[in-house]
C-alpha cells in the first residue's frame, strides 16, 4: 500500500505549523524558540565569554560549545535526565553546523555556549534545535555570514516528504521510512549538516536535496520574521 | 536616510544592491550586494552602509572607560570583572603610587568597584589602568547593568541624555562603556535614575526616546 | 552542573541592606510581597501534566510523567513519587552543564517533602494491584530563567503540573501502560494542597521571594511548607538553608508570618490554577 496521503493530511512538501520567537530567556545574551508542529525547541546563547579552564581554550579561535537536552517529560515514555550518547552526538553535529557560519576569529580564546532544550518531541528534534540555535546566535549579536536552517526530509515508502513526524518515522510498510535531516545555509545554500538512516536509492538522492533546499528557504523566512520581532504561532 | 527610518536586519540579509555602496561595520560586499553579518540596525551613510549592534556582549576597545568589580587579588594586581569576552587585570603599576605588593588589600578589596580605562588588549585578556582624574574607587551608590550597545543612547548626543537624568534626579552618574553604570544620590533618586536608564535600554530602538524620558522624569518628580 | 561564583559589588550589598533597614526594596516591593505570578498549564503535550510558572522574571517548567512499578515492601498498596530538579544552563550565565549539584538536589528534596508530607496525593488510590503493581509519579523540574527564589517557583510549578495531570490509559488485559493515550481521570489529589514559603535573611531582615541579587547577598534561608486540611494550618516540612543562624524568636516569627502569607496568597494562586484547568477542558 503506497504512501499516497500523509497521516496528518499535509502535502508532501508542506511544513508543519511553525512557532518562532526570539528573546524568550531574559538572562541569555540571545534566545529563541522554534517549533515544527508538536516538536518544540528552546535555545539560549551565552557568550563569547572567557573559557575556563585555560587548557580548553583555542588561542586562535572562539569555540562553540553546544549542549542538547531533551526534557524527561518531552517524550511519551519518560527519558532519564542527563546526557546520553544520542544527545552528545546531536550536540556535536549542531556545533559543527553552526561553526561554519559563525566568525570564530573575532574573539580568540573564548567560548560561545549554546544550550538547546527540547520541551516537547515529535520527531525532527535536532532540526528544531538547530533552527532555534541559529536564531539565538543571531539574536545574541554573534557575527555570522548567514543563517542556517534545518529540516528533516523523509522517504516514506517511495515518497519524498518534508518535515517528518514520529508517526511517519515509524512507517514500516512498503519501503519503510528513511530519515534525512539537512541543515542548509541561507545564502550560499551549502549543506552544513546531513545525516541519513534508512534505505535510499542513489539515483533518487537528488530529490531529497531539492526538497531540503526548498523547505529550508521557507524555514529561513520564519527565522528572519521572528528575529525582526514577530511572534509567529501557526499552531492556533 | 535619517535615524527615524532605521530598520532591523539579520545575518545573510541583502541590505541594498548597487555599485556605489561600500560595506561598513558588520557588512560585506558580494558583487553588488551589501550583506549584513550581524543582527542590528542599518545605518546608511552617503555611500557607506553599516550595522549598529543592538544586542550582544560588550566588545572592549582601547581607551574605553569601564566600570568593574574586583573578583580576585593576585600577587601583582587585581583580577576584575568587567563583562565581555575577556578577563581583565589591573596591574600594580597602573595603580596610584603608594600601592605595592604588600598592601594590595589596602587599596581595593574583593567586591570593590572602580572606574577604569582599558589600557591594552592582549586577547584573551585586557589590561586596565587608573591614571586619569575621573577614574578610581567608587564609594557609596550602586551599580546597575544594561546592554553595552545601549550606552550611546544613555549618554546621548554630547552627553545630553545623561545630563538630563543627572539633573532631574540630582545624582552623580558614571557610565561605563561596558554597560555597567554607577549611580549615587538619595535612595529614591538613585531608583529614579536607574528606572530612567532601564527605560532607555528598553526603548532605545524606537522613536521619541528623549520625549519619553523627559515625561518619565517629570512624572516621577511629582 | 557547574555553578560559577559571582561577585556582587560591595556597594550594592551595602545599598540593599541600607534600603531594607528603611523597609524599602526594589520597585517599591514590600519585604513580604511576592512578585507577579504567571501560570501556564499543558505546555508539554507528551507529559501527563505540565506547567510553566513565572514569578517576576524567574521561570520554571515542571512535567509529570506516570509509569508503573512494584510497590516498596513496607508500602505494599501505595503509589510512589520522585522529584528531580535541574538548573538548565539556559537559566543564567553562572550555570554550566554537568551532573546535578547538591543545590538542585536540595531543591528537589524540599519540594518533594512538602508535597509528600501534606497528604496532597492519595497514595492508596495509586495502587493497581497490591504487592505487585502501583502507579509511580515522576516530577521533573527545570529552571529556564533565574532571577532568584527558584525554590518557591519550583514548588508552584510542580503542584500546578500535578493538579493538571491526567492518567495515561492502563490496559488491564496486557497489564501495561499505553503511553500517549490519555484518559480523563485526574490524579488522586486531596484538598491538602501544600504551599511552600521561603524566607531569605539579609542581616536582620527577613524577605520573601528574593530576586537574584538579594538571594546572592542573603545570609541564609528558611523554607516552610504549610497546608490547611481543616481549620488550622499544619506545617508539613521545614528546611533551614544556607549558613546563617536563626534565633528561636526569628523562627517563631517566620512561622507566624507564614500563616498570614498563606492566607494572602494561597487561594489566589489555587483559584488561578483551577480556572486554567477548567478552560482547558
Amino acid at each position: 500500500m503506497a504512501y499516497t496521503k500523509r497521516t496528518d493530511g499535509r502535502k508532501m512538501d508542506e511544513l508543519r505549523p511553525i512557532k518562532a520567537e526570539v528573546g524568550i530567556i531574559p538572562n541569555a545574551d540571545g534566545s529563541a524558540l522554534f517549533a515544527y508542529g508538536d516538536t518544540v525547541a528552546i535555545a539560549g546563547v551565552y557568550g563569547p565569554k572567557h573559557l575556563h579552564p585555560q587548557h580548553l581554550q583555542n588561542p586562535e579561535k572562539c569555540t562553540i560549545r553546544c549542549n542538547y537536552n531533551m526534557l524527561p517529560f518531552s517524550v511519551t515514555e519518560r527519558a532519564r535526565p542527563g546526557p546520553n550518547r544520542r544527545s552528545k552526538e546531536i550536540a556535536l553535529i549542531t556545533e559543527n553546523a553552526l561553526s561554519t557560519v559563525v566568525d570564530l576569529d573575532r574573539f580568540p580564546g573564548t567560548v560561545i555556549d549554546v544550550e538547546i532544550i527540547i520541551l516537547q518531541a515529535n520527531a525532527s528534534t535536532r532540526c528544531a534545535g538547530i533552527n532555534a540555535a541559529a536564531m539565538a546566535l543571531a539574536h545574541a549579536g554573534i557575527v555570522m555570514k548567514e543563517l542556517v536552517s534545518s529540516v528533516s526530509i523523509g522517504k516514506i515508502d517511495d515518497k519524498i516528504v518534508t518535515d517528518i513526524t514520529k508517526e511517519e518515522e515509524d512507517h514500516n510498510l512498503g519501503e519503510g521510512a528513511t530519515d534525512i535531516p539537512f541543515t542548509i545555509c541561507s545564502n550560499s545554500k551549502k549543506i552544513v549538516h546531513l545525516q541519513l538512516d534508512g534505505k535510499m536509492p542513489t539515483k533518487r538522492f537528488n530529490e531529497a536535496i531539492d526538497a531540503a533546499i526548498s523547505a529550508c528557504e521557507k524555514v529561513n523566512q520564519y527565522q528572519i520574521r521572528a528575529l525582526k520581532g514577530e511572534k509567529i504561532n501557526e499552531n492556533k | 536616510m535619517n535615524k527615524e527610518e532605521r530598520k532591523i536586519v539579520v545575518p545573510g540579509e541583502i541590505i541594498v544592491s548597487g555599485e556605489k555602496y561600500l560595506p561598513g561595520d558588520f557588512t560585506i560586499k558580494n558583487k553588488e550586494d551589501i550583506i549584513a553579518n550581524r543582527y542590528g540596525l542599518v545605518d546608511f551613510g552617503e555611500r557607506i552602509v553599516k550595522i549598529i549592534p543592538i544586542s550582544g556582549i560588550f566588545e572592549p576597545r582601547r581607551g574605553n572607560v569601564v566600570i568593574g568589580t574586583v573578583r580576585d587579588i593576585s600577587f601583582n594586581g587585581y583580577n576584575v570583572e568587567i563583562g565581555g569576552p575577556y578577563s581583565a587585570f589591573l596591574p600594580i603599576m597602573e595603580c596610584p603610587r603608594f600601592v605595592n605588593k604588600d598592601n594590595l588589600l589596602d587599596f581595593a578589596k574583593i567586591g570593590d568597584s572602580l572606574a577604569f580605562r582599558i589600557v591594552n588588549i592582549k586577547k584573551p585578556s585586557i589590561d586596565l589602568g587608573l591614571k586619569s582624574r575621573n577614574l578610581g574607587k567608587l564609594n557609596d551608590g550602586r551599580i546597575i547593568k544594561i546592554n553595552s550597545h545601549k550606552v550611546p543612547r544613555v549618554i546621548g548626543k554630547e552627553g545630553s541624555m545623561i545630563n538630563l537624568i543627572k539633573e532631574k534626579t540630582n545624582t552623580e552618574i558614571t557610565v561605563g562603556q561596558n554597560g555597567f553604570i554607577w549611580i549615587k544620590g538619595e535612595l529614591e533618586n538613585e531608583e529614579k535614575a536607574r528606572d530612567a536608564i532601564k527605560l532607555i535600554e528598553k526603548e532605545s530602538i524606537f522613536n521619541g526616546l528623549t520625549q519619553k524620558v523627559e515625561e518619565f522624569l517629570k512624572i516621577k518628580e511629582k | 552542573m557547574k555553578i560559577n561564583s559571582v561577585r556582587i559589588p560591595n556597594i550594592n550589598k551595602k545599598k540593599i541592606i541600607e534600603s531594607l533597614g528603611k523597609n524599602k526594596r526594589l520597585n517599591d516591593r514590600g519585604l513580604l510581597d511576592y512578585r507577579d505570578i504567571n501560570i501556564e498549564l499543558g505546555i508539554s503535550k507528551n507529559a501527563e501534566g505540565s506547567a510553566r510558572v513565572k514569578i517576576g522574571k524567574t521561570e520554571v517548567i515542571a512535567g509529570v510523567k506516570l509509569s508503573t512499578q512494584e510497590p516498596y515492601s513496607d508500602h505494599e498498596d501505595e503509589g510512589t513519587m520522585s522529584v528531580f530538579m535541574e538548573f538548565s544552563p539556559l537559566c543564567g550565565e553562572r550555570y554550566e552543564s554537568g551532573p546535578p549539584r547538591v543545590d538542585s538536589i536540595e531543591i528537589a528534596r524540599i519540594v518533594d517533602r512538602g508535597i509528600r508530607e501534606s497528604g496532597f496525593i492519595d497514595w492508596k488510590e495509586l495502587c493497581i494491584k497490591k504487592n505487585e503493581k502501583v502507579w509511580s509519579i515522576m516530577i521533573d523540574i527545570y529552571c529556564i530563567n533565574d532571577d532568584g527564589n527558584i525554590l518557591d517557583v519550583s514548588s508552584r510549578a510542580a503542584i500546578a503540573a500535578l493538579q493538571s495531570a491526567y492518567f495515561p490509559r492502563y490496559d488491564e488485559k496486557e497489564e501495561k501502560v499505553k503511553f500517549g493515550e490519555f484518559t480523563k481521570n485526574k490524579l488522586p489529589l486531596t484538598k491538602n494542597i501544600p504551599f511552600q514559603i521561603t524566607f531569605y535573611n539579609i542581616k536582620e531582615n527577613l524577605l520573601l521571594d528574593a530576586d537574584r541579587e538579594e538571594e546572592d547577598i542573603s545570609d541564609g534561608r528558611f523554607t516552610i511548607t504549610l497546608s490547611q486540611p481543616k481549620n488550622e494550618k499544619i506545617i508539613n516540612s521545614l528546611q533551614k538553608g544556607g549558613t546563617s543562624a536563626f534565633s528561636s524568636q526569628e523562627i517563631n516569627l517566620m512561622i507566624e508570618n507564614s500563616e498570614k502569607i498563606y492566607d494572602t496568597h494561597f487561594s489566589k494562586i489555587d483559584n488561578q490554577i483551577k480556572k486554567l484547568i477548567k478552560t482547558k477542558n
